[in-house]
């Protein structure tokens, strides 16, 4: 109890002031944030507005099969003779709307149940984990492929399993940060003022795990790309041949040698965005944890 | 990453008597968790809307090829007749035949189940240590150009898809750069694993690739920690010497940590061989369970997904027992 | 220079010199002290005086972010600054040595218990051999009334309780017989009774190894009754030293002497001088006195410049330009004024038979007292006696109880969440941690407005109480604006008292609510407090480990044991005619101020 005295007293040589408020805006000033955050931007860009700057039709055979570049296909044509261009600048949309769907289903279930766990405390808290310890059991793809061994490659059908093998791992990681909190005073000051447990949640805990949440947020849309991406490669995409990056990358593996662009650029593509944004999310892991010194 | 695993919480509350007392109960929420799973796993072809047999089936399914099938499935008993004819055909090692096949899964399986352990095996056993002495160099030093540096790799390492990476290495050691592995590693039925090392280089190393940073980078932030803490100063104001701070005083802390993150790691491998080994049309299980979900043969499909959980839970709870063996603290409490 | 010719001194630190490595800014500025073999010296101050910092110069060790920038340091003729890593090492443990603030974390939990003693001696190869280093940590632990069995030193950190992890850190410090040990408070998260033990073992150490000690605290009764010598830091600066006597009885700079008065004292009776304003952090402190914005006697030439270290007596320093008027005007001890008595016909809180349970535990056995209005009920216990418990279950935060709680004779349900709007704004509670206690995304007054959602107030009305009881507490209003962590500790247990007045409740319960605060801190609260029970008529359930403060500010008093209250009674009757063995106890062990100066004396002005 008298713990918190002394701790008063051992923080008494001047510790650099580590705002708790700004963590988002702490971390921008990190390079390592910087540069997830550009390549990031860029991604999404292509993958929005690329479709608009497609020079050709993606499902239109324009050449022989793995052409090389020529003035016309610059980066040549795939395995049906397809621009590899047109399918690159088509083939984030789906990717990206698929990942960000699901991790903002994910994540946002994740820091609810979360949140009351921490919050409960006691057996509500241990029924919680150990549902997430079974969810858990599971590697994440292998859970998305016994569902589509069952019901097939539907789009809802991979959006509701990535969200569901997110959903564990963030209420793990949400109930970590949210367990030292709801320890503190002002959580009781706010029970006997008789608040409602979700009041609670959302106003006095949520805004004192914002650093982890973020974190945790960018490293899961990195997963739920890479998953997503591994499942098309595997060729579980709802649509085969819809222009797709993760799709591209395994009807292609196959001429690597032949045609390296057709494989390769995708890859590179996927590849960027999964490092983009986990360098945002170490970013501002490190932002949080105060751990940068003198490097902005 | 959390310490302490919510079942090693549980187990705490549940104040069992001794060492042998908190394994006992350990084995005993593994046990139940793959109960949980063997459940969810039947239950995924049950909540079909039609029936498993229809869905394998398709559309050009006859009244009387449905019927065939459905028998021979078992899908013309009760659910439950069902589950414990599955659970049944699972303990025995004999769960019935592949749909595509019509031979028993198993034998199909064992040989893979072979290739697969050992190409696993041998990317725990590089990227283990590895990762532990990386972890707690950049500890040491960290905040130094080179844990700057190593850190910033990792992290880039890490968010990349690993068959992204096995398609850098490929590009790298097997096509035109250099020629010095075979792109594909396709294992001759019959023959072991270790008489074909060439086949297995370029999938471990793809394995070793992808875990590694994980590793390390939590080991780092474990040592950190530790080596932050009162009693690491303390050691050192006692005119302890550094080397030994860090290797008998800071090391011993930081593995209850490490533990934790190696089992989910080692988790992920067997997850993660069904991506890598797909890339390198590696002779073993995540091929099977690739073409056994593309062909729709899902009972071969429950059958790697319940090895899997098997090794995911096995692998836990040996963590979970190193764990309680390295913290004095959960150790003691003998009664 | 050898240590034949040091004069007898373990310790000689000249001009220390200690700034933020970042900033440059010093934490610590020209402090000079020596301690003579065998003397303990006591390094006082308040939180942010530097004084944990300077004592870790004499190991010449430097905290993250922290850099020894000048001055020396002279450890049984060794000049430490001059080691290299090697020679700092080598000193370390064997010249001088540490006993941290803390055992809890100080001990590392994967090592045994003789695994630590032997390796204090190993590293520095003590003894020659193991047999003789084996007997030595014997020893050791028959110094610090331990057991010395070879099961005993099997055990793990964690199954030792604190005083005993201390004891073991104090053997391990102790152990090469070093020629000065440096101690950090390292009673500061104990018992009373626990701390007693362990200041006794301190003492007996000291004298048997004949070893210098610097000890470092806050707590001015603890070394008073410990130290021969105390040399008091304001701001970084060493503003006055002197022998122990001295210092309690005749101390010349008015920081010193406000400080003693700012301590609470179990004898007797008093209000509690606070000091007003706070302590200048590194970077913003002024050029001349770093006091002089916060003294009561200063002059213009205070803010031109510094003071030089004036002779006062033999061996006694102190730079203030005023020690004259200081030792004149400055009482170090005030005697209370009345309080009116409370009207105990109207018992406002009547607690009966009340049973708490922690899971299948009952940890709170059968309690009954009742608060009247305008009445301070202190609850006293040691850690661990269910005092907290008590009042946790009365403002509904805990809701495993049985028995009776009632206010205005109406009784209240177990938990918060199903009291009225009227229980809950009659009942307010004021933690322990100011730093927890407010949430740290939340301005000032976001917080302090939140009770007045009870009331449905609209949102002008809502600023101006806002603004309104921040007066009362003696805050400014933009403080409303603020974020906690802009605040200073005090500041934040003035917003945290706010937030519970804010609403005009009839009952505080305050829990612990200086326990965190600096001692002159701690007095500026404990007066608001007094003001505030006076001017609104408030009853307040006082819950408390320190037994001399509980003179200060409550009439009644009960004295809580493993879940009971064993005596109960009116302050003055159970502080001076304690029937229970328990209180005796307490009592006995509780840490007193040996100050023989009960007045200003006037002939120091002539």
């Amino acid at each position: 109890m008298t713990i918190d005295l002394a701790q008063t007293i051992a923080n008494e040589a001047p510790a650099p002031v580590v705002r708790t408020r700004g963590v988002l805006r702490r971390s921008l000033r990190l390079w390592r944030t910087r540069i997830g955050l550009a390549i990031t931007v860029a991604l999404v860009l292509v993958a929005i507005f690329g479709p608009y700057f497609a020079p050709h039709d993606p499902s239109a055979l324009l050449g022989r099969p793995y052409q090389v570049p020529s003035p016309g296909l610059p980066l040549g044509a795939d395995y049906l003779g397809q621009d590899v261009l047109s399918r690159f600048l088509y083939g984030g949309r789906s990717i990206l709307l698929v990942s960000v769907i699901s991790t903002v289903l994910g994540v946002g279930g994740g820091v609810l149940i979360g949140l009351w766990a921490a919050l409960s405390k006691g057996w509500v808290d241990n029924a919680l984990l150990r549902g997430t310890d079974i969810l858990l059991a599971f590697p994440q793809i292998l859970l998305a492929l016994i569902v589509i061994a069952t019901v097939g490659p539907k789009t809802w059908l991979i959006v509701l399993t990535v969200a569901l093998t997110t959903l564990p791992r963030t209420v793990r990681v949400i109930r970590g940060a949210a367990t030292s909190v709801v320890e503190r005073e002002f959580v009781d000051a706010a029970r006997a003022n008789g608040d409602s447990q979700l009041r609670i949640a959302l106003v006095e805990v949520l805004p004192n795990v914002i650093g982890a949440l973020g974190v945790e947020t960018t490293f899961r849309l990195t997963y739920a790309v890479q998953l997503i991406a591994a499942l098309a490669f595997l060729g579980f995409a709802a649509n085969p041949n819809e222009p797709n990056w993760g799709t591209m990358v395994s009807q292609n593996s196959s001429a690597l040698t032949l045609q390296p662009n057709a494989p390769l650029v995708p890859a590179v593509a996927i590849a960027l965005l999964t490092v983009g944004v986990g360098l945002v999310g170490d970013g501002i892991a490190r932002a949080a944890a105060g751990i940068d010194r003198g490097t902005s | 990453m959390t310490k302490n695993s919510p079942s090693l919480r549980l187990s705490r509350r549940l104040r069992p008597r001794g060492l042998a007392g908190l394994v006992a109960v350990r084995i005993a929420l593994a046990v139940l968790t793959l109960v949980v799973v063997s459940i969810i796993v039947f239950a995924s072809t049950q909540l079909l809307p039609g029936n498993a047999a229809k869905a394998k089936l398709g559309k050009q399914a006859t009244r009387a090829s449905l019927t065939a099938l459905e028998k021979q499935l078992g899908l013309d008993q009760s659910a439950f007749h069902q589950y414990v004819h599955f659970v049944g055909g699972l303990l025995r090692g004999d769960p019935g035949n592949s749909l595509t096949s019509g031979q028993p899964i198993m034998a199909d399986l064992t040989p893979r189940l072979a290739n697969s352990a050992f190409l696993v095996l041998v990317a725990a056993a590089i990227s283990i240590p590895l990762s532990l002495l990386i972890g707690s160099v950049a500890a040491v030093r960290r905040d130094g150009i080179l844990d700057e540096i190593s850190s910033f790799l990792q992290r880039v390492l890490a968010s990349i898809p690993e068959f992204v990476i096995g398609l850098a290495l490929i590009a790298l050691f097997a096509t035109s750069v250099l020629q010095v592995f075979p792109a594909v590693s396709i294992i001759p039925p019959g023959s072991p694993p270790w008489s074909n090392l060439d086949a297995i280089w370029l999938p471990a190393l793809t394995l070793v690739l992808v875990v590694t940073p994980n590793i390390a980078l939590i080991m780092r932030a474990a040592m950190i920690e530790v080596l932050e803490s009162d009693y690491i100063e303390s050691a050192r104001l006692t005119g302890v010497p550094e080397r030994r701070i860090v290797v008998r005083h800071a090391l011993p802390n930081a593995l209850a940590p490490a533990f934790q993150v190696i089992a989910l790691n080692l988790a992920y491998l067997a997850g993660g061989v069904i991506v890598v080994e797909s890339v390198f049309s590696y002779t073993g299980v995540g091929v099977a369970m690739r073409d056994a979900v593309l062909n729709r043969d899902f009972p071969t499909a429950q059958v790697v997904t319940m090895i899997i959980a098997g090794v995911y839970v096995v692998t836990n709870l040996a963590a979970d027992i190193g764990t309680i063996l390295v913290t004095p603290r959960l150790r003691t409490r003998l009664a | 220079m050898s240590a034949a010719d040091d004069g007898g001194r373990a310790v000689r630190v000249e001009g220390l010199r200690i700034e933020v490595a970042a900033s440059g800014h010093d934490i610590v500025t020209d402090v000079s002290f020596e301690i003579g073999r065998g003397q303990v010296l006591a390094l006082v101050g308040e939180s942010g005086s530097g004084k944990t910092t300077a004592a870790l110069a004499l190991l010449a060790h430097e905290r993250r972010g922290v850099r020894i920038a000048g001055g020396r340091v002279t450890v049984g003729g060794v000049d430490m600054f001059a080691l290299d890593k090697r020679g700092r090492r080598d000193a370390r443990g064997k010249l001088v040595s540490y006993v941290p603030q803390d055992p809890g974390t100080a001990l590392n939990p994967a090592r045994r218990i003789g695994a630590h003693l032997i390796e204090a001696l190993e590293v520095h190869d003590w003894g020659g051999s193991d047999q003789r280093r084996r007997e030595r940590v014997a020893e050791m632990m028959r110094e610090v009334s331990l057991p010395d069995d070879p099961e005993f030193l099997r055990r793990y950190p964690h199954q030792l309780s604190g005083g005993q992890q201390q004891r073991v850190c104090i053997a391990m410090a102790f152990a090469c017989q070093p020629a000065v040990v440096v101690l950090d408070e390292p009673t500061t998260g104990l018992d009373v009774t626990t701390q007693a033990h362990v200041l006794a073992t301190i003492r007996r150490i000291t004298s048997a190894e004949g070893a210098a000690a610097l000890y470092v605290s806050h707590d001015l009764s603890v070394v008073s009754s410990l130290a021969d010598r105390v040399a008091v830091m304001y701001a970084g600066r060493l503003v006055e030293q002197g022998s122990a006597e001295t210092i309690f009885t005749a101390a010349a700079h008015p920081y010193t002497r406000q400080l003693i008065a700012a301590v609470p004292r179990i004898e007797v009776a008093r209000s509690l001088a606070a000091i007003p304003g706070r302590a200048p952090s590194p970077g913003s402190r002024p050029p001349g006195c770093p006091f002089e914005p916060r003294c009561a006697i200063r002059i213009a030439e205070c803010r031109e410049r510094l003071p030089e270290a004036a002779v006062v007596g033999p061996g006694h320093t102190a730079r203030c330009l005023r020690i004259a008027e200081s030792k004149a005007t400055l009482a170090t001890t005030t005697p209370a004024p009345i309080v009116a008595g409370a009207d105990h016909a109207e018992g406002i809180v009547r607690v009966g038979g009340l049973r708490a349970y922690y899971g299948d535990s009952e940890v709170v056995h059968d309690v009954t007292f009742a608060v009247a209005r305008r009445e301070c009920l202190a609850l006293v216990g040691e850690s661990g006696s269910g005092k907290t418990t008590v009042s946790r279950c009365v403002a509904g935060l805990h809701d495993g109880w049985d028995g009776t709680v009632t206010l205005h004779d109406a009784e209240l349900p177990r938990s918060a969440r199903h009291r009225t709007r009227a229980m809950k704004r009659d009942i307010q509670y004021i933690f322990q941690n100011p730093y927890g206690s407010l949430n740290p995304r939340r301005t000032v007054g976001q917080s302090v407005a939140r009770p007045l959602a009870l009331l449905g107030e609209d949102r002008r009305t809502v600023r101006k109480q806002v603004a309104g009881i921040l007066e009362r507490v003696s805050l400014p209003p933009q403080y409303a604006a603020k974020y906690p962590d802009e605040l200073s500790g005090g500041e934040r247990q003035r917003v945290a008292i706010a937030r519970a007045l804010v609403c005009r409740p009839k009952v505080l319960l305050c829990d612990e609510v200086t326990s965190a605060l600096d001692v002159s801190v701690q007095a500026a609260i404990v007066t608001l407090l007094r003001e505030l029970q006076e001017d609104l008529g408030l009853s307040i359930l006082f819950v408390t480990h320190n037994l001399p403060l509980v003179r200060s500010i409550a009439q009644r008093v009960a004295v809580m044991q493993d879940g009971r209250i064993v005596e109960a009674g009116s302050v003055d009757q159970v502080l001076e005619r304690p029937e229970h063995d328990y209180t005796r106890r307490l009592l006995a062990d509780a840490p007193r101020l040996s100050d023989a100066d009960p007045a200003p004396d006037p002939r120091a002005v002539s």
